[in-house]
């Protein structure tokens, strides 16, 4: 309820000073320019890996300046998403709210009657793929994913794998291990994936499918140990961990980091983000930040990337009906 | 001793005369953004993230960690001198801050509540400075079971005490907790009590709208009714005098502000809670072991000091996980941390021993911060309390407007205006019949939370109630809140169940 203290206030009393403190103004699109600071909602909870990179953007955007107002982060994570979605959907053709989103993106208004049509969202721009890894804490025996399934065997369905919003990517890695191997795990929800790094580390759960960006600080600390990767290839970063698919198991699967607007964005604003986005997808930082936190840098905007969101929504759709086939949650 | 070593160094920074009159700059500047209602921390913060870059990363820190500070002193002013909360912080600064201000105390109320600030702040900084990298450690060890039993705590110090009516108080906690379940279910994301699809409702209910509501126009509309026409405001006088009486009455409550001083300090440590929570809970406290715990609510000058040592202290505690762990414990240490990424620091347990400058830099600047904020905070307070001698009939339309700011600059939906319009009318209500008003707010700010744990816990546990007394820190606490509810009702025997009837003012 705290992190509902939003910064929009901002919005209202100081935009002047927001533009004196921006000073030199971008030299992007001369047409249109935002009025005021730009909203950037994000689909998460703080601390968790769509919001590590939503504020790494901003950084990134106010360090090159690349827009010409400020962009303030707004974490909107209640209910998978739903919360973030929802504000979306109330502030129809508002230039200056763009929304960082998930795979909860299509997902949470599958599973939950919110109102809200992901069609009607303006597309601008995908970002990147990030990737899942299987973790577990460095005090546990558990070296190979081998032993892993062991213990989950052995734990008799009481293996706590910690993870987002129930129906939210975790999860649905977790019905996919759930169902590769036939074992039961119990899933107990957090508000994000910083939650659920620290959780894990704390040994108050026994796994987590965390983004590596989630765990690369405990994980240089020596306090968590990843045992597969849900990649086609192995991941950089860690060549030692072998992947889901080479020890045969075909378990892969990405979340998408992009860019939406609220529906009937004004055309100019979503010229002007796309070429925000594009500029920062070229910047030195962002492709440091790709290698070291083991994102795919995948750059794709426009109709394009609305069809994606349709293939990959009608793809999550099917998972989700096999869930709920299963009877797990 | 290294650790004093690595201090110095950073004071070396810290102290530099740019660095100087950028805390200067950055806490006067904090000050005011916390004082306006509506306005908080977070905002000034945001604001100001661009301007950090025409500055040296670390005086960029500092200057941020400046405005932190100063708007969380900030935050008591309009609490103390309108009795609007001018930061969701500060709310529990309202329920004896604004009963002092009537009693033409408010200058004390001020002066309590700058150096309450300043020992929370000084005390939890000196924990950080000791004990940050071990404490990142017991953060760790709260997992769901120990969130839900803090919040059991909490709730617990507001029930069955001398001053008001057990049932009253649960009735009130038990509407809250109702409250903050509106909205879309944290876990699943299904609406609820969303009243037939009104969209104002999925975002739930901010219980900045129900504290401005309640304490802001409820307040307002009780005082005209009561006074009628010309209502007696004694005048505040500030003087000399009055500032040594002030230091002398803090000088007596070592035990609460120390008191609120760990709390705040643990509480801002949990990724989960934070400065709101820790200061309602710390408000409880120091009412529970109060040896005249029904002059809270009064004017009871504890009642200001309590909350703000925690509230400062929280804020301190929440820059450690965010520091050590990578977790923000607040929106406003989220920003900073987007900060910090900004500079290539990347916060996490390798912190503390890649970029010691930084840490080091940013620690010492807390406490020039600190040091800073209580000077400006005194030297203003004339100034503050002069703005309480307009007539009523002006301040009073100036109050429901800023209420009505307060509570739509925020979220910018009319929804919110309504809402604070009906909660001011049910808190009116609510006063005359004598209910206590802030175990509702206590219970809207913690019921979130409280649901989740509870929830989380139980889906790990398979179900297990007993889950929550057989871990060891969990059990603690619910044995602490057990021993809370149940002493006060022997007390309240003991003296032969006095009439439970709160009497009338």
């Amino acid at each position: 309820m705290i992190n509902k203290m939003t910064r929009r206030a901002a919005l209202a009393g100081v935009a002047s000073l927001a533009l004196l403190a921006t000073g030199a103004t971008s030299a992007l699109a001369d047409s249109w320019k935002p009025q005021k600071p730009i909203e950037m909602v994000i689909m998460a909870g703080q601390g968790g890996g769509a919001d590590r990179l939503a504020r790494l953007f901003q950084s990134i955007i106010q360090k090159e300046n690349l827009a010409s107002m400020p962009v303030l982060p707004v974490n909107k994570g209640g209910g998978s998403g739903a919360e973030a979605l929802r504000y979306l959907k109330d502030n129809e053709a508002d230039a200056h709210k763009i929304m960082a989103t998930l795979n909860s993106y299509y997902t949470t208004p599958i599973r939950n009657d919110i109102g809200v049509d992901i069609e009607e969202f303006t597309p601008i721009a995908r970002m990147a793929l990030d990737t899942f890894v299987l973790w577990v804490n460095a005090d546990s025996d558990i070296q190979t994913m081998e032993d892993w399934v062991a213990a989950v065997k052995a734990s008799g369905g009481e293996w706590k794998m910690g993870g987002t919003g129930t129906g939210q990517e975790d999860s649905l890695v977790t019905a996919m291990l759930e169902k590769e191997f036939g074992i039961k795990i119990t899933y107990v929800p957090f508000k994000g994936g910083g939650d659920v790094a620290k959780n894990l580390v704390g040994g108050h759960i026994d796994s987590t499918v965390n983004n590596p960006s989630e765990q690369m600080g405990f994980w240089q600390a020596g306090k968590s140990r990843p045992i597969a990767a849900f990649t086609p290839e192995r991941l950089d970063v860690f060549p030692d961990v072998p992947t889901a698919t080479e020890l045969g198991h075909d378990i892969v699967y990405w979340m998408q980091r992009s860019f939406v607007g609220p529906k009937d964005m004004p055309a100019e604003a979503v010229a002007y983000y796309t070429e925000m986005f594009e500029k920062l997808s070229e910047t030195a930082e962002w492709q440091q930040y790709t290698t070291d936190k083991a994102l795919m840098a995948d750059f794709l905007t426009g109709d394009e990337l609305q069809a994606y969101f349709l293939e990959e929504r009608a793809k999550h759709a099917a998972i989700l009906a096999d869930m709920e086939g299963d009877g797990s949650s | 001793m290294e650790t004093l070593a690595l201090l110095g160094e950073g004071f070396a920074t810290s102290l530099s005369p740019l660095n100087l009159m950028i805390v200067i700059l950055g806490v006067t500047a904090g000050l005011f953004i916390g004082a306006m209602p509506g306005l908080g921390s977070v905002n000034g913060v945001a604001i100001v993230l661009p301007l950090t870059f025409i500055v040296p990363p670390s005086s960029a820190i500092i200057l941020l960690c400046a405005i932190y500070y100063g708007a969380m002193y900030g935050g008591a002013i309009s609490s103390v001198l309108l009795g609007i909360p001018g930061a969701s912080t500060a709310v529990a600064t309202t329920f004896d801050g604004r009963p002092m201000a009537q009693q033409g105390k408010a200058g004390l109320a001020l002066i309590a509540a700058a150096v309450a600030s300043f020992v929370g702040g000084t005390i939890s900084v000196v924990l950080f400075t000791l004990f940050a990298v071990p404490l990142a450690d017991l953060a760790l060890a709260f997992g769901p079971a120990e969130e839900f039993a803090l919040v059991l705590l909490a709730f617990t110090t507001f029930v069955g005490l001398g001053g008001d009516d057990v049932l009253k108080t649960i009735v009130m906690i038990c509407l809250g907790l109702v409250l903050s379940t509106v909205g879309l279910d944290l876990i699943s994301g299904s609406p609820r009590l969303v009243f037939g699809d009104l969209p104002g409702f999925y975002a739930g209910i901010s219980f900045l709208v129900l504290a401005i509501g309640v304490y802001g126009i409820g307040e307002i509309l009780y005082t005209i009714e009561t006074s009628r026409t010309a209502p007696t405001v004694t005048p505040a006088k500030i003087t000399l005098r009055e500032l040594g009486a002030g230091f002398r009455a803090m000088n007596r409550m070592w035990k609460t502000m120390s008191l609120g001083s760990f709390l705040g300090f643990f509480v801002g440590m949990l990724p989960a809670a934070g400065a709101t929570p820790a200061s309602l809970m710390a408000y409880g406290i120091a009412r529970s072991t109060s040896k005249v715990p029904e002059s809270f609510g009064k004017g009871n000058i504890e009642g200001v000091a309590a909350p703000e040592t925690a509230n400062n202290a929280a804020s301190t505690g929440s820059l450690l996980p965010m520091l050590t762990l990578g977790i923000p414990g607040s929106p406003t240490t989220a920003l900073l941390l987007g900060g910090m990424v900004m500079w290539g620091l990347m916060p996490g347990p390798m912190l503390f021993i890649e970029q010691p400058d930084f840490v080091w830099g940013l620690i010492s600047s807390l406490y020039t911060a600190n040091f800073a904020a209580v000077l400006i905070n005194i030297a203003l307070i004339p100034l503050f309390v002069w703005a309480l001698r307009m007539p009523f009939t002006v301040l009073c339309a100036l109050v429901m407007v800023l209420c009505i700011v307060g509570g739509f600059a925020p979220s910018q939906k009319m929804h919110d205006v309504w809402l604070i319009a009906g909660f001011g009318v049910a808190g009116y209500l609510l006063r005359k019949a004598d209910y206590p008003l802030a175990p509702l707010v206590l219970a809207l700010v913690l019921g979130p939370l409280m649901e989740r744990s509870f929830r989380q816990t139980l889906i790990s546990e398979q179900g297990n109630v007993l889950a929550f007394v057989e871990r060891p820190l969990s059990g603690a606490f619910i044995a602490i809140a057990a021993l809370f509810f149940v002493l006060p009702l022997v007390k309240y025997l003991r003296k032969g169940g006095r009439q439970s009837v709160a009497p009338a003012e």
